[in-house]
């Protein structure tokens, strides 16, 4: 595995490489080679298997993290490749040509962080999401709360404790 | 009082006897099944208890004509079954009104039901009825097919088409039956019961737990009471034709009764024990062995 | 009694039709040649409003409630994690068929919908439409506190607080997750009621259709079924 770490970064001037375990490792790549990387992996080095595809939304940094998980069924390695894409206007390169179930992925994306793949069949379907307005529910500006307030009709009388207060009160009531 | 009048009268508490047997006797096998599966099972008087809510449905929606007609085409095919089958041997009220032929209506109206009820599902609309229905006319043609061969196989061994007549060469004792003379046509009639009763290896059609129970999807409220009536009937009708064709008939409503529950039983300790069908597998089933010995059963007797 | 709100939407409430492009008005040429023109939404689709039912009088009501209490059909239509607490229930160690109740697999031959914990919104139309289908009297089992009060769904942007609001509920069984015994005595609670002559929430529905509605309409943003489909 170290091997082939070494390899790719030397292909792909990938970055922040860690090895978590003797079998899986992340690293991260720039945005314009994802594609190719993955292809390459898919179709040379043997990691055949998509296992997720997903998003990280660091809105401090204005990023959203792509992770391409990928499965190697030969030797049980696991690879994830992150790629890092602007949080303004988010697009990436759609990979549905590689695997056919990355098309799901993509659409639960661009429902759910509003991350947009030109190109993928029935992107702009809803997908769980039926006629959803608002901004995309996954990303952290989405204030979770206020929305269900605002649409859910909250059932009045409803009383939150926070667990550290109220089990500090329970457990130690002397304190 | 008019001969005729009375013994339409008799005919009509025949009707109801049947029916309220019919609904005992499905009670206590689903009681019989759920024993097998450890649980206690509905009660006994749960049949009458849902047929009573059905009819009293507020609201009912229809799909057209045909949907309203397709429950009554599947009622006349129970109840023609019952209208035409001698039920109790030696009673001339008993025998309902069976003729010298009736043996091929009541094969006739075996069927009818069966199309009534894909008119009827038709019209609904909803595809799965559709399925149901392609299935349920599929398995029912092959479940005919050994049925009839047995009955052909009888009509030259007794040289009549006459239930009665049939009945009256078995008497006098259980060596002169049909089972006894005849093994090889009982045997095709009984595996072919298993498909017409419709229990555990041949229910995909109506299974709840398979495309939506069917053809009767759509069907809800009076439609599936009159449903539900007819099955009742249906079972009785069917069990005492078996029971005329294959084990002496009766002479009393007790005979009929230990004989329909018994030859009803068949089918469900059949269907205890083995797992489900799929349609094509029942298909060829039906066409395999259950045709062989019926044609065997013709062979003999030619 | 008639709930109140704001009637100033309901102009446009019933505008916006079920418009999928399959059901759109269109002509089609039938097999002998000639053109006929079909409208699916109305060929299809029930176009009149729920009318409110009376129930009978007397006696005869007294004997068919009992007959609907012991004779409950439910619909089997699991829609959030309480639908696990069902299979138990048809198996030999709490076996529901000893008490009248039985599973069907069809809106048009059940009774009972039991809302088996949260309700996304997609989840929600659908089961608005399988209500909507079954025939009156029928009864509504809100199982979990998802149905109450949200539960600890109660601030996610998908899942809805009350059911209460969408559909008249008969039984709440409170809990997260409650268990099949919990279940059986939400039945036992429910054939009381009915046999008091109390399961009537079918008429409540239709007496405050708009008002259900209204809601029903302010969660589900793209309302592209039919508005009465009975």
């Amino acid at each position: 595995m170290k091997d082939f770490l070494k390899d790719i970064e030397s292909r792909f001037q990938t970055t922040d490489t860690i090895q978590q375990k003797e079998c899986l490792a992340f690293t991260t790549v720039d945005k314009s080679r994802a594609i190719a990387m993955v292809t390459w992996l898919k179709e040379n080095a043997g990691y055949s298997s998509l296992i997720l595809l997903t998003a990280v939304d660091w809105i401090e940094d204005g990023v959203f993290q792509l992770t391409y998980l990928l499965n190697n069924p030969e030797n049980g390695n696991e690879i994830g490749i992150r790629v890092g894409i602007d949080r303004e206007g988010a697009t990436m390169e759609s990979a549905h040509h590689l695997w056919e179930n990355m098309m799901t992925y993509q659409r639960e994306l661009k429902e759910m962080f509003g991350i947009d793949f030109p190109g993928s069949p029935r992107v702009d379907e809803s997908f769980i999401l039926e006629g959803w307005d608002d901004i995309p529910p996954y990303r952290r500006d989405f204030d979770t709360k206020k929305y269900s307030e605002e649409t859910f009709f909250p059932r009045p009388g409803r009383k939150t404790n926070d667990p550290t207060q109220y089990m500090k009160s329970k457990l130690y009531p002397k304190d | 009082m008019d001969y005729s009048l009375t013994k339409f009268l008799w005919t009509l508490l025949g009707l109801f006897i049947v029916t309220n047997w019919g609904l005992l006797m499905s009670s206590t096998m689903r009681r019989i099944g759920a024993r097998v599966a450890g649980r206690y099972g509905i009660p006994w008087y749960q049949p009458w208890i849902d047929l009573a809510k059905l009819y009293s449905l507020r609201s009912q929606i229809t799909h057209g004509t045909m949907f309203y007609i397709g429950p009554v085409f599947r009622l006349m095919g129970g109840v023609g079954m019952f209208l035409f089958m001698p039920m109790i041997f030696g009673s001339a009220l008993w025998s309902n009104y069976s003729f010298s032929g009736d043996l091929i209506l009541i094969l006739y109206f075996q069927f009818f039901g069966m199309l009534g009820m894909a008119l009827g599902a038709g019209e609904g609309g909803q595809p799965y009825s559709a399925i149901g229905i392609s299935r349920g006319l599929s398995q029912f043609t092959t479940i005919e097919v050994p049925m009839t061969l047995a009955v052909i196989s009888l009509a030259i061994q007794y040289q009549t088409f006459s239930i009665s007549d049939i009945v009256a060469a078995q008497q006098g004792g259980f060596m002169n039956w049909t089972v006894m003379t005849n093994p090889f046509a009982t045997i095709a009639a009984m595996l072919s019961l298993l498909g017409a009763f419709g229990h555990s290896p041949f229910n995909l059609v109506k299974a709840p737990n398979e495309i939506p129970i069917g053809p009767p999807t759509e069907y809800h409220g009076t439609f599936l009471g009159v449903l539900r009536t007819n099955g009742a009937i249906l079972h009785v009708a069917e069990a005492a034709l078996f029971m005329n064709l294959f084990f002496g008939g009766a002479t009393s409503w007790f005979e009929l009764i230990i004989k329909t529950f018994l030859i009803y039983f068949w089918s469900v300790f059949v269907g205890t024990v083995f797992p489900r069908f799929r349609i094509e597998q029942s298909v060829v089933w039906f066409l395999k062995w259950p045709t062989i010995l019926g044609i065997i059963a013709i062979i003999i007797y030619l | 009694m008639e709930k109140d709100f704001d009637k100033k939407a309901l102009t446009d409430m019933y505008k916006d039709k079920f418009l999928a492009p399959e059901n759109e008005k269109r002509q089609v040429a039938a097999p002998d040649g000639s053109i006929i023109e079909i409208d699916p939404l109305d060929d299809y689709f029930c176009q009149e409003r729920p009318k409110e039912l009376k129930p009978r009088k007397g006696a005869v009501e007294k004997f068919l409630n009992w007959a609907r209490a012991e004779s409950l059909w439910v619909l089997g239509f699991g829609t959030g994690c309480g639908s696990i607490e069902i299979p138990p229930l048809v198996t030999p160690r709490f076996d529901m068929y000893r008490y009248g109740v039985q599973m069907r697999p069809t809106p048009r031959q059940s009774n009972v919908f039991i809302i088996s914990g949260y309700l996304s919104v997609k989840t929600l139309k659908r089961a608005i439409r399988s209500y909507e289908q079954m025939p009156s009297p029928k009864y509504i089992i809100a199982l979990g506190s998802c149905t109450i009060n949200g539960g600890m769904y109660w601030d996610s942007y998908n899942t809805i607080n009350r059911l209460d609001h969408f559909m008249p509920v008969d039984v709440y069984i409170a809990g997260c997750m409650p268990r099949p015994e919990a279940l059986l005595a939400g039945f036992g609670k429910l054939k009381e009621l009915i046999k008091e002559g109390k399961g009537e929430k079918a008429n409540e529905y239709a007496r405050n259709f708009d008002w259900y509605k209204a809601n029903q309409k302010k969660i589900i943003k793209d309302w592209n079924m039919p508005d009465f489909n009975w």
